[in-house]
């Protein structure tokens, strides 16, 4: 079977339904990867691929935003920019995600059922940030105490840092 | 630690359970991303951070108790064929397969969990059930998560959830997915009318071997396409409820089939045991799709029921580097497809012993009467 998109023997075969009827697209090694099709992790690479024949590639390749054509924003972790974003369609970090979080919303759209995260958050991770929550609120009532040289109840709180600090340690282990 | 030889000798728990459902469903996969918060992804990463991640994650995954005397292995020490044997026991990844140094493999004993280091995220971790078994796939895998979490430290965003390489595997990091065997929708020309109401849901509808690969055998994947916006438990749910659909209907589709046309019926199943009992040369597809009408005559009650099991244990030990790996040797295609022919010949013939009411050695095959199939239910 030949490619689809040249003449050179096709090796990877994908099975799409669109508008009720199964499409087969053929494609070569090539052409399947410069399309990003050889990748598993992707289960909507076919959309990917249709939408890029009809025209419809959203996002980021197509069309992105006038003004930031010209900058190629990098992230300061780990060094990956809005170039290798665009040609990869893939993260370098997770502070990539904080780095390019504008360029991420229209990303998502038509990927995902919602935009924000529903489910299993990780318990290590809730305890850290609770703590760090108790930790900030605790500090500034310690800075209002002295501040109004309220030193019996600074004390106090001091204690209870102090102790956040060293149960949480031993729980976390992170 | 345990040899690959030791591994890969017995089929997988989840190869020979597969009978519920009508044996519409043979498995049940669940898979979870997770990344390390402060190591650049291993697409990204340098050779030496992606060591550096492969460090810290190897000694976490193996001190699980469930990975006791596990299979634990780098890429770069397992040979092609090797490699190959493992995507096709679906215990690694065809991309994961192509990768060397700095990534490694971790299997349990019984190949129930497999866990990726550094493939496209830092840590790609699965769990095999036979059957219908999402759910129960899901509670034992994330019970394996929780306790990494507690000596690693995963990326994770409040608003994006758990962050991964590739945007498509945001939120909750999971990819359900179902194999499921369907001859009676395609033989009664509904298949394309069923996936197509499923990939309209929002589900994703692919071959044997994942993206990108032919359906054969009959054999379609079905899995979520969506990781963000909606709890595990709803992911989990609904790709449940329209497996359970799917497989109803599939069980519709063959009564009805042996209703219609139960001559028809009987005439393929029998054509494809007579070639898989009698063929010299076969290549991996005409073996497959053979099998998978075998297989159909195992639920439909033409054979005994461990057909099915034996169908789903050849499924596996006939595709190429199984084969490769069983001859010790480098086959060309030719000598594969006869070896190939000759141990399905064989197994068959074990078939044959197990119950007297299967078709005779000598002679035409004798199917029984379809109308009346001994075991049907």
């Amino acid at each position: 079977m030949k490619c689809d998109f040249c003449d050179a023997k096709a090796s990877v075969f994908l099975t799409q339904l669109v508008e009720g009827q199964m499409k087969k697209v053929s494609l070569c090694e090539k052409c399947a990867e410069e399309r990003g099709v050889t990748d598993p992790t992707g289960f909507s690479l076919a959309d990917l691929l249709l939408g890029g024949i009809t025209g419809e590639l959203g996002g980021l390749t197509a069309s992105h935003p006038p003004g930031t054509a010209g900058s190629n924003k990098t992230c300061p972790a780990c060094g990956f920019t809005l170039e290798d974003l665009r040609r990869v369609r893939r993260f370098g970090c997770a502070e990539c995600y904080a780095t390019f979080r504008e360029e991420i919303t229209p990303m998502l759209r038509g990927m995902h059922k919602g935009a924000s995260h529903v489910g299993k958050v990780p318990e290590g991770l809730m305890a850290l940030q609770f703590k760090h929550q108790r930790l900030q609120d605790l500090r500034a009532r310690l800075e209002q105490a002295v501040a109004s040289e309220n030193y019996e109840e600074a004390a106090g709180i001091r204690d209870e840092i102090h102790t956040v600090n060293e149960t949480e340690k031993e729980k976390l282990k992170i | 630690m345990m040899r690959f030889s030791t591994l890969i000798k017995n089929p997988a728990d989840w190869m020979t359970g597969g009978q519920t459902e009508h044996g519409a469903v043979l498995t049940s996969r669940i898979r979870l991303a997770r990344n390390l918060r402060r190591q650049p992804f291993p697409g990204w990463a340098k050779s030496a951070q992606r060591t550096a991640a492969l460090e810290l994650m190897r000694p976490a995954v193996e001190s699980l108790p469930v990975m006791k005397d596990a299979f634990s292995q780098e890429l770069s020490d397992l040979s092609a064929v090797q490699k190959q044997v493992l995507v096709e026991r679906h215990l690694v990844s065809r991309e994961h397969a192509a990768r060397g140094e700095g990534s490694a493999v971790i299997i349990e004993r019984r190949q129930s969990f497999s866990f990726m280091l550094n493939e496209e995220d830092h840590l790609r971790m699965q769990a095999i059930r036979p059957g219908l078994q999402l759910s129960s796939a899901y509670e034992a895998l994330t019970a394996l998560d929780s306790e990494l979490e507690t000596t690693l430290e995963f990326a994770f965003d409040p608003t994006l959830g758990y962050l991964t390489t590739c945007p498509t595997n945001l939120g909750t990091g999971l990819r359900a997915s179902v194999m499921l065997h369907l001859p009676g929708l395609v033989l009664s020309d509904q298949i394309g009318q069923v996936l197509q109401a499923v990939s309209k849901i929002g589900l994703a509808v692919r071959g044997l071997y994942g993206e990108g690969t032919e359906s054969l055998g009959h054999l379609y994947q079905i899995s979520n396409q969506s990781s963000l916006g909606e709890s595990e438990e709803t992911i989990i749910r609904r790709l449940e409820r329209v497996i359970g659909q799917v497989a109803q209907h599939e069980h519709n589709a063959r009564e009805k089939l042996l209703e219609d046309d139960p001559e028809m019926v009987a005439d393929k199943i029998g054509r494809a045991y007579g070639v898989l009992r009698h063929a010299h040369i076969i290549d991996s597809k005409e073996a497959l799709n053979h099998l998978s009408l075998l297989r159909l005559g195992g639920t439909l009650g033409f054979f005994p029921r461990d057909t099915i099991i034996l169908c789903d244990t050849l499924l596996m030990d006939i595709q190429p580097a199984h084969l490769q790996l069983l001859a010790v040797r480098k086959l060309s295609p030719e000598e594969r497809d006869a070896i190939r022919a000759q141990i399905v010949r064989t197994r068959l013939q074990s078939l044959q012993s197990s119950d007297n009411s299967t078709p005779s050695e000598d002679g035409p095959p004798v199917i029984p009467d379809p109308a009346n199939p001994p075991d049907a239910s």
